[in-house]
C-alpha cells in the first residue's frame, strides 16, 4: 500500500486546518434538520393537522415539484422528511464538493501538495486523505440528523433511513468531485462541473417526481428518496448510490494514474498571443475574468427554468381536477395556484442566482488576496475605476441571470400548452428580484471595503435568506425576522401585485451599501 | 532635478508589527537606485507604500513630486511596476497580461514588447496557469519595460530568472538608464546591484542602514589584504586598525580600515613581502558585515533597531 503512504498524517493536517470549516458544515446541516422537525412538530400538534396538511399537499404538484414525491405525508416523519429531505441532501451535496474540490485540485492548483508530494507520501495519499475526511463528514452529518431527529421522537427506522439519504447522496459527490478534480486543471471548474451536475440531478428529480416518477430512479437525490423514510424504510435505493460512490472514486484512482501531478486530462489550449481589444480597459478584464462563471450559471439557470416552465401546465390542471384544493387557493388571497407556483419559482430562482451575484462580487477580495489586483492597481486605475469593474459585472449579470430564468420558465410554459401572453408576465415577475440581488452585492462590497478577511460573511447572509426563503414558514420564525431577507420583501408576481415602494427601498439601501462600501475600500490598505 | 523618490521619517505598522520603523530614502532622477536589506526588512512594504497600496503611519513621501496615497492614479501614468512574485489570471495567456497592462497604463509599445518578448525567449501564446516561476517573472518585466514610464519600481524583479535571462535584464535596465529613466531596484542578488546601481540604500528592521555609492561604502570600511611575508608577521597586532589577524608561517591575512590602510602598506613593505593580495570589500562583504555581524549578536543584545546606526557611525 506505498501508493497510500502517510494518509493518517495528511488526515490530521486536513482537521487541523479545516477544523472550523467542518464544524460548521456539520454542525450547520444537522442543526437545519432538527430545527426543521422541530417546527413540523409543533406546526401540526395533532392528527387531524397533519391530515389536513396530508390532503394539501398530496396532490399539490408546485409542493411536490419543489420537495420530492409525496411519501407517508399523513405522519410526522413524513411532513419532516418532505421539507428538509431533497434540500437536506443538496447541501450535504454542495459540502462534499466542496471540501473535496479544495483539499484535491485547490491543493494542487496552489502549489501546497507539490511539498507534500515531495515527502514520502503516496501518489494517493492526499487524494484518499481527502476523501476519507469528507466520508467522514458525510457519515457524521448522516448519524447526527438520525440521532436528532430520534432524540425529538421520531421512530428510529425513518430516521436512520434519511439520515443515511444524506450520507449516500454527500458520497455521489465526493466521488464525482474527485473524478472532475482529475479531469480539468482548474479549482473553479472543479466547482462548477459538479455543481452543474446537482442541478441536473435535481431538475431530473424534479422532472420526474412531477411526471410519471421513472426519471426520478436515475438521479441520486430522486434514489436516495426512493428509501422512503417514514413511510416503509427501505435500504435497497441506497445501494447503487453507495456503489456509484465506489466507482467513482475508482474511476478517479485510474484517471490520476495517468496525469502529471499539476496537469488535468484536458490539456489547457493555446492562448491568444495579442489581447483582443476589449481586454484593455477593467469592465473589459471584469467580464473576461467572470465569463465562465456567469455562462456556467446562465446554463444552470435556463435548465431549472425550462424543468419549472415544462411542469407549469400539469400544476394548472391539478387545481382544475381537485375542488377543495381550489377552495384553499382561493381562500389564500385570490391567486391561481398556478401563479403562486410560478411566484415561488423565480423566488428559488432568484435565491440560487444570488449565489452567483456573491460570487462575482467577492471575486473583488479573491483578487487581492492573490496580488492579482496589484499591478492592475499600479496602472493608472483607481480603486474605485477597479471595484466598479467588477461591480458592473455582478450587477448586470444579476439581471441577466433573472431575464433567463424569466424567458426559459415563459416560454417553456408556452410551448408547453400555456399562453404566450404568459411570457413577458413572466420575464417581469423574475426580474422584480434584481433590486434584492444588487442588495446582496451592496452587503457583500460593504464587508468587503471595510473588513476585507470577513468578505466570506456575505455567504452566510445568503444562507440565512435561503432558510427564510425556503424555511421560513416551516420553521415558524417570526414575521419581523423573516422579513429581514429582502427576498421576503420582494412583490410575489404574478400571484401578487407590483408594490413599487419596497423596490426601490432597497435599490436605496443598495447603493448605500455599496458607496459605504467603496469608500472604505479607498481608505484602507490594499493586500 | 528634483529626487524622483523622497522618503523621510517613514513608519508603518501592522497591528504590533512595525514593518517600517522611521526610513529614510532618495532616489535621484536618472539613476539606478539600488535597495538592499535582509527578508522581512520592509523593502516590499516601502515599495507598496510607493505605489499608494498602503498609507504611510508617519513621514513624509514624494515619489514624482507628488503624493502616492493621493495622486496614485496620476502618479501611476509615469511608473511601471514588477513585483517579486508575479501572480497571473490563469486562463490567461502571457500575451494578453502584457497588452492588458499595457494598455492600462496607457503606453504600450508594441514593437518593444515585441523585441522583448524575442528577448526574454518567453511563450505569449501558453496561458499563465503553466508558466513556471521565472516565466510568470518575465511576463511581468515585459510589460513593465515595455512602457517608456519614467520610473520603474522593481521588487526583486529577477527572482527564478536563470543567468542568460539575468544578463538580458541587466541590458534592459542599462537602456533604460540611458534613455535618462529612472529605477528602483530591490534585489538580493548582489553581482546584479553592483553591476547595475548608480547608488544604494542599505536597510534592516524598517530602517536605513547606510546610502550611497558603492565607492562611498566601500571607504568607510575595510580592505582585505592577504600577503606572503619574508620575517615575522608578530608586529602587525600592533597596528591600529587591523581587524581579524591570522598568521599561518610565513602566510598572513587581515582587514583593514581604510583610514589605516597606507600605514599598514607601509608595514608589510618593511617586512618584506613577496605576494600581495588586497582587494576592496566585495558588496556581499558589505552586506554580511552589516547584518551577519549584528544578526549573530541580536539574541543576546535584542537591542532597538536605531543601534545599528550607531554602531555604523562609530565604527
Amino acid at each position: 500500500m506505498t501508493d497510500l503512504e502517510g494518509t493518517g498524517a495528511l488526515v490530521r493536517l486536513i482537521l487541523r486546518r479545516d477544523r472550523i470549516r467542518i464544524f460548521i458544515w456539520v454542525a450547520g446541516i444537522v442543526l437545519l434538520v432538527a430545527l426543521t422537525a422541530t417546527s413540523v412538530r409543533s406546526l401540526f400538534p395533532t392528527q387531524a393537522a397533519i391530515d389536513q396538511a396530508a390532503a394539501a399537499t398530496q396532490h399539490n404538484a408546485g409542493a411536490i415539484a419543489f420537495n420530492g414525491p409525496a411519501q407517508g405525508l399523513d405522519t410526522l416523519g413524513g411532513q419532516v422528511a418532505f421539507q428538509v429531505g431533497a434540500l437536506g441532501m443538496v447541501i450535504v451535496a454542495l459540502m462534499s464538493l466542496f471540501m473535496i474540490g479544495r483539499l484535491t485540485r485547490g491543493d494542487e492548483e496552489a502549489g501546497r501538495l507539490e511539498l507534500i508530494r515531495s515527502l514520502p507520501v503516496g501518489i494517493h495519499t492526499p487524494a484518499f486523505a481527502a476523501v476519507l475526511t469528507v466520508t467522514g463528514m458525510d457519515i457524521v452529518v448522516g448519524g447526527l440528523a438520525s440521532l436528532a431527529l430520534v432524540a425529538l421522537g421520531l421512530p428510529a427506522a425513518g430516521s436512520l433511513v434519511l439520515g443515511a439519504s444524506y450520507t449516500a447522496v454527500g458520497l455521489v459527490f465526493t466521488g464525482l468531485a474527485l473524478v472532475a478534480a482529475q479531469v480539468t486543471e482548474s479549482t473553479r471548474v472543479v466547482y462548477g462541473s459538479t455543481g452543474a451536475l446537482l442541478g441536473v440531478a435535481y431538475i431530473m428529480r424534479v422532472v420526474g417526481d412531477v411526471g410519471d416518477g421513472t426519471l426520478s430512479w436515475f438521479t441520486p437525490i430522486g434514489l436516495a428518496q426512493k428509501a422512503r423514510p417514514y413511510a416503509g424504510e427501505t435500504w435497497l435505493p441506497l445501494l447503487p448510490l453507495l456503489a456509484a460512490a465506489v466507482t467513482f472514486v475508482l474511476a478517479a484512482v485510474a484517471l490520476a494514474r495517468r496525469r502529471d501531478h499539476g496537469r488535468g486530462l484536458i490539456a489547457p489550449r493555446r492562448g491568444r498571443a495579442h489581447a483582443t481589444p476589449s481586454l484593455g480597459r477593467p469592465v473589459g478584464l471584469a467580464l473576461r475574468l467572470q465569463r465562465g462563471t456567469l455562462i456556467g450559471w446562465g446554463i444552470g439557470i435556463a435548465v431549472a427554468g425550462i424543468a419549472y416552465g415544462w411542469i407549469a401546465p400539469t400544476i394548472g390542471s391539478f387545481v382544475a381536477n381537485n375542488k377543495a384544493l381550489a377552495d384553499v387557493m382561493a381562500s389564500g388571497g385570490g391567486a391561481t395556484l398556478i401563479d403562486s407556483y410560478f411566484a415561488t419559482s423565480f423566488r428559488v430562482m432568484a435565491l440560487v442566482a444570488t449565489g452567483f451575484a456573491i460570487q462575482s462580487a467577492l471575486r473583488l477580495r479573491s483578487e487581492e488576496a492573490a496580488t492579482r489586483a496589484e499591478p492592475v492597481l499600479a496602472t493608472p486605475i483607481s480603486r474605485w475605476r477597479w471595484a466598479t469593474s467588477h461591480l458592473s459585472v455582478a450587477v448586470a449579470g444579476s439581471v441577466a441571470l433573472l431575464a433567463i430564468a424569466g424567458l426559459a420558465t415563459g416560454v417553456t410554459y408556452a410551448a408547453a400548452g400555456g399562453p404566450w401572453s404568459s411570457v413577458p408576465r413572466l420575464l417581469g415577475a423574475a426580474v422584480v428580484y434584481a433590486p434584492a440581488m444588487w442588495l446582496m452585492i451592496g452587503i457583500a462590497l460593504a464587508v468587503f471595503g471595510f473588513a476585507p478577511r470577513w468578505a466570506d460573511t456575505a455567504w452566510g447572509v445568503l444562507a440565512a435568506c435561503l432558510v427564510v426563503g425556503l424555511l421560513g414558514p416551516v420553521l415558524r420564525l417570526p414575521d419581523w425576522v423573516q422579513l429581514l431577507s429582502p427576498f421576503e420583501r420582494v412583490p410575489q408576481l404574478p400571484a401578487a401585485h407590483l408594490a413599487v415602494t419596497p423596490l426601490l427601498v432597497m435599490v436605496a439601501l443598495a447603493a448605500a451599501f455599496a458607496l459605504a462600501g467603496l469608500g472604505g475600500l479607498r481608505r484602507r490598505d490594499f493586500g | 532635478m528634483a529626487p524622483a523618490v523622497s522618503v523621510t521619517g517613514l513608519f508603518k505598522r501592522f497591528g504590533t508589527t512595525r514593518a517600517v520603523n522611521g526610513l529614510d530614502l532618495t532616489v535621484e532622477t536618472g539613476e539606478v537606485h539600488g535597495f538592499l536589506g535582509p527578508n522581512g526588512a520592509g523593502k516590499t512594504t516601502t515599495i507598496r507604500i510607493l505605489l499608494g497600496l498602503l498609507r504611510a503611519d508617519a513621514g513624509s513621501v514624494v515619489l514624482l513630486g507628488g503624493d502616492p496615497w493621493r495622486d496614485a492614479v496620476e502618479l501611476h501614468r509615469r511608473l511601471a511596476y514588477v513585483p517579486g512574485e508575479v501572480s497571473l489570471w490563469p486562463n490567461l495567456s502571457g500575451g494578453e497580461v502584457i497588452d492588458l497592462l499595457g494598455r492600462l497604463r496607457g503606453d504600450l509599445n508594441r514593437r518593444r514588447r515585441d523585441d522583448l518578448l524575442e528577448r526574454f525567449e518567453l511563450d505569449p501564446r501558453k496561458k499563465a496557469r503553466t508558466y513556471s516561476k521565472g516565466n510568470r517573472q518575465k511576463v511581468g518585466l515585459v510589460a513593465a519595460l515595455a512602457s517608456d514610464a519614467e520610473l520603474l519600481l522593481l521588487d526583486e524583479p529577477t527572482s527564478g530568472l536563470d543567468p542568460l535571462m539575468e544578463a538580458v535584464f541587466q541590458d534592459c535596465i542599462r537602456e533604460v538608464k540611458s534613455q535618462g529613466r529612472t529605477v528602483l531596484l530591490s534585489s538580493h542578488i548582489l553581482a546584479e546591484v553592483e553591476a547595475l546601481c548608480d547608488r544604494l540604500s542599505i536597510i534592516r528592521m524598517g530602517r536605513s542602514v547606510e546610502s550611497g555609492t558603492l565607492e562611498e561604502m566601500r571607504k568607510i570600511t575595510r580592505t582585505s589584504i592577504t600577503a606572503d611575508l619574508a620575517t615575522s608577521a608578530e608586529s602587525l597586532a600592533d597596528l591600529p586598525g587591523v581587524h581579524g589577524l591570522t598568521v599561518q608561517g610565513s602566510r598572513v591575512s587581515f582587514d583593514v580600515d581604510s583610514e589605516h590602510l597606507d600605514e599598514a602598506v607601509r608595514r608589510l613593505g618593511e617586512l618584506g613581502v613577496r605576494s600581495l593580495v588586497c582587494h576592496p570589500p566585495t558588496l556581499e562583504e558589505l552586506f554580511l558585515r552589516h547584518y551577519g555581524d549584528e544578526l549573530a549578536r541580536e539574541p543576546e543584545l535584542s537591542r532597538p533597531a536605531g543601534a545599528l546606526v550607531d554602531r555604523g557611525a562609530t565604527r
